[in-house]
């Protein structure tokens, strides 16, 4: 290209102790250009940003703006270039409103008059959907992320950063993010686009820098590329996509749930009535609209969430106000991988082993804890699922890359043998290639004979993994329907509220 | 230009090595400031040194110093493992020493180890009591305990007041509000010249450390003080974990209040506590929450405050001046924390910026 690039990060260099996150990284990106950053876990994506928007100071490397050596310290400096990252985890404050927040953003004391004006003026002017006056804790996530859009754009940014955005979107919010993007990018500016998600990356971005172990292997332009080659690239062999299905006879109901309701913090149901049943050699997956009542379940299944009304029966004995623990004494073995991985499936600041531990303490005998068989489980799962980490013990699990913390998560989980296994959204943020290693680890269960509920957005996922899909809308099951047979768009419409005894050509599996 | 940077997590050995810059640091600013006053700072800081250890009996007082800073640590410890702020460490050995002294005053015919053992299990008592009402607020009303520990403080110092100026009051005081002195089989023995209480602490800095490492009790603690939601998740009964622990902690507490009425007051007193209580929460907050490191930080605070009393006489340094020069330490390796988290780097200006290639 004949002009100057607008970034350009040279030969640039970061360790973490022994951890090489970036290995002499070239990266460019141009005005008016959407360029993703493709990687697998802990290919060192989210370093490199991190040291463009001034978090963290590069060991090695230079970094030019229009043609210009900057160094950042601060990530005021960043944004003083014109840099503006929204990081996977909001940064907001949640009692106040969003002018509030992006007010907040901006250097200075005192709050001048006219910047509301100035504010929903940008806001118009990216089609950003916000509600000035709103309080972030009465937003929803999508509208979370048009919030930290617009502070940044507020600070001057021309150059958007975003980390993972849609890894936490709806589908409808998704579309309505990629507008704002090609809005960004037709005013010339440019953005920096992270996601695991082929498909978006495929539609949106102009070209693409693939990362492996922390080294730039190649930049392309999207129009030239395919998602099979992309894939390949990051994982640096040729790998196969393929999701198969496990064609077997469901085994016996292993769990039953009749006329589950369970109330909301506030009152209000997050489930109504729901009834369903989990069969041992089969995979049970759920869909519906993001809140719709899953996480709810989920909780609800592992003893976790209060109950009003409703039964949950394992093998006829009924589990409803029992604590975990109680479920466990009674010999009922189930897993539960939860959605906050590191706020309830682990503790972020222990290591491996203490992680594993969690699950084993209880039942060992006597008054102290026995390390050695966690440790020994840790290097046997380590092994078993290509965890990447700089050591089993004395490195706190936070630190890991996500696909890595979810491994350790999901390799804990299913050590227990269990009978039944809940997953919620396991793939979240896993780069394809892992995502694609959780799927079997889930086929592998399948084939013991455990009954598995699985909990996903990617429909094309679960019509090709699962056996069955219940689709909940508003906390209610509007179906059950055979995964060989349904399509996307009947689930879809069955996520907005219909029933699926009322959609025509439906294969209803179960009645509710 | 200097720029204030975040770094990545400090190792152990850049951890101490940092710790003992901010130690010589904090040296080298109250030389200066002795310096101002008139004195040799070199002379000064060896009287110092000689004063906490230069004979057999300035040691042994050192250690008497050290002893209840100890055990105060490693219970506000096992609390804030949990991330329960426990600040009533303070009312805990008051009212350890009151359910202790108790006996003491009305128990004295009994034989003398009995009557040790049981004042000192009534102190651990009174302690642990004494925790679990802002704990149980907390369990059940989700209450502040910063608030309610550090309330029941003064609670407490008014209810051992009132003890010393009525029922309790020393009828041979000449109507001074104290209260008697322990019979001789109330005071616990000393053991190489000073009293028992070392050795108890000693035990208990082992047991306390392994019970926080390799007991599954001490390992719910640490769960819950990471996340309430793992806790849960984990299948651990958060109640009873807060309690228990909170339990324990108010248990060293009271049990060091009974110790230094009986080893070192020989009476129970409103001046038992005097300030130690918060002055522990410093030395375990500076000890990052690890019982051996409790112990050097205690020993050094204990060398500090003895040296610095030692000087008020030998140099007739004001005592308010032996007070700026703790201060000044405290202050410097306290300070010295930042350097773990944040480095300065010099950077050229943004006028002096290469032209790129
Ligand atoms: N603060 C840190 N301390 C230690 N190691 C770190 C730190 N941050 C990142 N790493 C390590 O550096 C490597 C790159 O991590 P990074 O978060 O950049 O990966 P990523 O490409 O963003 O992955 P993901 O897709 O999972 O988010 C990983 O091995 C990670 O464990
Ligand atoms: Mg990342």
């Amino acid at each position: 290209m004949d002009q100057v690039a607008y970034i350009s990060m040279k030969n640039i260099v970061k360790t973490f102790g022994k951890v090489v996150a970036s290995n002499h990284v070239n990266f460019s990106v141009h005005k008016g250009e959407i360029h993703a950053l493709l990687g697998e876990n802990g290919a060192g994506k989210s370093t490199l940003m991190n040291m463009l928007s001034g978090i963290y100071l590069p060991d090695g490397g230079s970094i030019f703006i229009e043609g210009k050596e900057v160094h950042f310290s601060a990530p005021k400096d960043s944004i003083a270039a014109g840099i503006g990252m929204v990081h996977q985890h909001f940064k907001l404050i949640d009692v106040m409103t969003a002018e509030e927040n992006v007010i907040l953003g901006k250097k200075g004391l005192f709050f001048r008059k006219g910047e509301s004006r100035k504010i929903d003026a940008l806001a118009k002017q990216f089609e950003l959907d916000v509600d000035l006056h709103k309080k972030v804790s009465d937003m929803s996530v999508g509208e979370k992320q048009n919030l930290e859009i617009l502070k940044v754009l507020y600070q001057g940014a021309r150059i958007l950063i975003l980390d993972e955005p849609t890894a936490v979107l709806t589908p409808q919010e998704t579309r309505k993010l990629f507008a704002i993007m090609r809005k960004m990018k037709a005013e010339g500016c440019a953005v920096i686009f992270i996601s695991h998600k082929m498909n978006e990356v495929m539609e949106i971005t102009d070209k693409i820098t693939v990362l492996r172990k922390g080294e730039t292997i190649q930049t392309l332009n999207t129009a030239e590329t395919t998602p099979k080659q992309l894939t390949d690239l990051m994982v640096g062999r040729a790998v196969d996509l393929t999701i198969e299905r496990l064609e077997q006879p469901a085994g016996p109901e292993l769990v039953q749930v009749q006329g589950l309701t369970v109330l909301k913090r506030e009152g209000t149901p997050a489930l109504q009535n729901v009834s369903f049943a989990m069969r041992g050699g089969e995979i049970l997956s759920v869909a519906g609209i993001a809140g719709s009542g899953q996480k709810e379940l989920c909780e609800a299944l592992a003893g976790l969430q209060k109950v009003k009304e409703g039964k949950i029966l394992f093998q006829g004995e009924d589990l409803v106000g029992q604590s975990p623990k109680e479920i466990r004494r009674r010999g009922i073995s189930m897993s539960f991988v939860p959605e906050d991985r590191l706020g309830m499936g682990l503790v972020g600041g222990m290591d491996m082993v203490h992680n594993l531990l969690l699950k084993q303490y209880q039942d060992q005998k006597g008054f102290f804890l026995n390390k050695k068989p966690a440790v020994e489980k840790a290097a046997e799962i380590k092994e078993k699922l290509e965890i990447a980490t700089p050591g089993i013990s004395k490195y706190p699990v936070k630190n890991l890359s996500g696909g890595n913390i979810q491994k350790i998560l999901l390799g804990r989980e299913l050590d227990s043998d269990p009978e039944v296994l809940i997953t919620a959204y396991p793939v979240r943020g896993l780069d394809i290639n892992t995502c694609h290693k959780i799927y079997d680890l889930l086929n592998e269960e399948k084939k013991k004979g455990v009954a598995v509920l699985f909990i996903a957005e990617d429909l094309d996922v679960l019509l090709a993994l699962s056996d069955r899909i219940l689709v909940l809308a508003n906390g209610e099951v509007t179906g059950i329907v055979d995964a060989r047979t349904a399509t996307k768009e009947q689930i879809g419409l069955m996520m907005m509220g219909q029933k699926a005894t009322e959609l025509e050509g439906t294969a209803v599996v179960e009645n509710c | 230009m200097l720029k204030i940077v975040k770094k990545t997590e400090a190792t152990i050995k850049q951890k101490i090595a940092i710790n003992i810059v901010g130690i010589f640091a904090a040296l080298t600013a109250a030389a200066l400031f002795l310096a101002l006053s008139g004195f040799n700072p070199l002379q000064v800081y060896i009287s110092m040194v000689e004063g906490a250890l230069g004979s057999s009996y300035r040691i042994s007082q050192t250690v008497i110093q050290a002893v209840p800073l100890i055990i105060l640590s490693l219970g506000i410890a096992i609390a804030f493992r949990m991330k329960f702020w426990n600040i009533g460490a303070e009312g805990q050995i008051l009212m350890g020493g009151f359910l202790g002294s108790y006996f003491a005053y009305n128990f004295s015919q009994l034989p003398k180890p009995a009557l040790l053992l049981l004042m000192l299990a009534a102190g651990a008592v009174g302690g642990a009591v004494w925790a679990l009402i802002p704990a149980w607020l907390k369990v059940k009303f989700h209450a502040n305990e910063s608030i309610t520990t550090l309330m029941l403080n003064y609670v407490a110092l008014k209810w051992i007041e009132y003890l010393s100026a009525g029922p309790w009051k020393d009828p041979a005081a000449f109507g001074y509000p104290r209260m008697p002195r322990f019979t001789e089989n109330a005071i616990l023995p000393n053991v190489f010249g000073v009293h028992i209480g070392w050795i108890i602490a000693l035990v208990l800095v082992v047991v306390v450390y392994l019970f926080l490492n390799n007991t599954k009790k001490g390992f719910e603690i640490a769960i819950l003080g990471e996340s309430e939601n793992t806790a849960r998740y984990a299948g651990i009964s958060i109640g009873k974990t807060v309690l228990l622990a909170v339990c324990l902690s108010g248990a060293l507490c009271g049990l060091t209040g009974i110790i230094q009425a009986s080893a070192v007051n020989n009476e129970m007193s409103s001046a038992l506590a005097n300030g130690i209580g918060y002055t522990a929460i410093i030395t375990t907050w500076l000890s990052g929450l690890s019982a051996p490191v409790i112990v050097l930080v205690c020993g050094l605070f204990a060398i500090l405050t003895q040296g610095a009393s030692y000087i008020q006489t030998a140099f007739g340094i004001p005592s308010a001046a032996a007070s700026v020069l703790q201060a000044l330490i405290l202050f410097f390796v306290l300070g010295s924390d930042f350097f773990t988290k944040y480095k300065f780097v010099w950077q050229k200006s943004e006028h002096q910026t290469k032209e790129g290639k």
